[in-house]
């Protein structure tokens, strides 16, 4: 089964929930268990509240959801063309935010390991962040 | 004929205000003897746990709050944003001599909860 879909959105935080039901609907189709939605909605809504308050600092520009199924892997990008990360290493560290007065909990990245088979940041101060999740769905033990 | 449809204008207007009433104040917020009890939202992200947290702390800041009582019995999703929330709570109360629990907490809440490692300081209970 080989399928794509692509949404662009404004950063508001109203589009957090809208990204991760739509990354929801994208993956009913490869028949997940209801626990592997909750780790992809987990997932999106990190990455896309990351591009909100980091990427864009609370400015309303546009963000990109792409999701891909490849037989039973789904992957998902969330890219955001806002202030890019220096140190992704440093970034990814549990705790760690840059903006420890938003009350973050600087667990972002922590919890998209944790929910996903695999992540990967590519950054570019200046010129954007690109997040690359991927999961394997129909798998999990019962 | 035309006195219906006033009544039914009227109806969705009011309908549309009260929706608008419920989207402005996601959290209902109760205070009964210092403790302040706070019905977490169905989903618990970023916009919502901004909003939560703002009311909650003018709450805190004008009135006698010595306890803060999270209710997640109606909550199916939360994400590291209700995390910052709880700790960012937690830390006002503790600075105060109060206290922040969470009860009636789901299992997905449950286990994003164990994951942050916020049970450590937070008292949790389960539905």
């Amino acid at each position: 089964m080989k399928n794509q879909m692509r949404l662009e959105f404004d950063s508001i935080s109203a589009n957090e929930a809208f990204a991760r039901v739509a990354a929801a609907a994208f993956m009913t189709q490869m028949n997940p268990s209801m626990e592997e939605v909750a780790d992809v909605k987990t997932a999106v809504s990190e990455a896309v509240t990351n591009a909100i308050i980091h990427g864009y600092g609370g400015g309303v520009h546009k963000i990109i959801l792409t999701g891909e199924i490849e037989d039973d892997w789904l992957m998902l990008t969330v890219e955001d063309q806002g202030v890019g990360i220096a140190d992704i290493k440093k970034a990814m560290e549990p705790l760690y935010t840059s903006r420890p007065e938003l009350e973050r909990s600087g667990m972002g990245f922590l919890f998209m390991e944790a929910f996903m088979d695999e992540i990967r940041v590519e950054s570019e101060p200046g010129k954007g962040t690109r997040v690359f999740m991927k999961k394997r769905i129909g798998c999990q033990e019962a | 004929m035309r006195e219906d449809r006033k009544k039914r204008n009227r109806r969705s207007r009011q309908g549309a205000g009260t929706a608008a009433a419920a989207g402005g104040q996601n959290a209902a917020m109760a205070l009964e003897n210092g403790t302040l009890l706070i019905r977490v939202p169905e989903e618990l992200d970023h916009h919502s746990a901004a909003q939560i947290s703002a009311q909650a702390d003018e709450m805190i800041r004008r009135q006698d709050v010595r306890e803060v009582v999270f209710d997640f019995s109606g909550t199916m999703f939360c994400d590291s944003s209700g995390i910052g929330m709880l700790m960012g709570r937690y830390k006002i109360m503790q600075a105060l001599g109060g206290s922040v629990r969470a009860v009636k907490v789901q299992d997905r809440v449950e286990r994003i909860l164990l994951l942050s490692g916020v049970m450590k300081v937070i008292p949790v209970e389960r539905v």
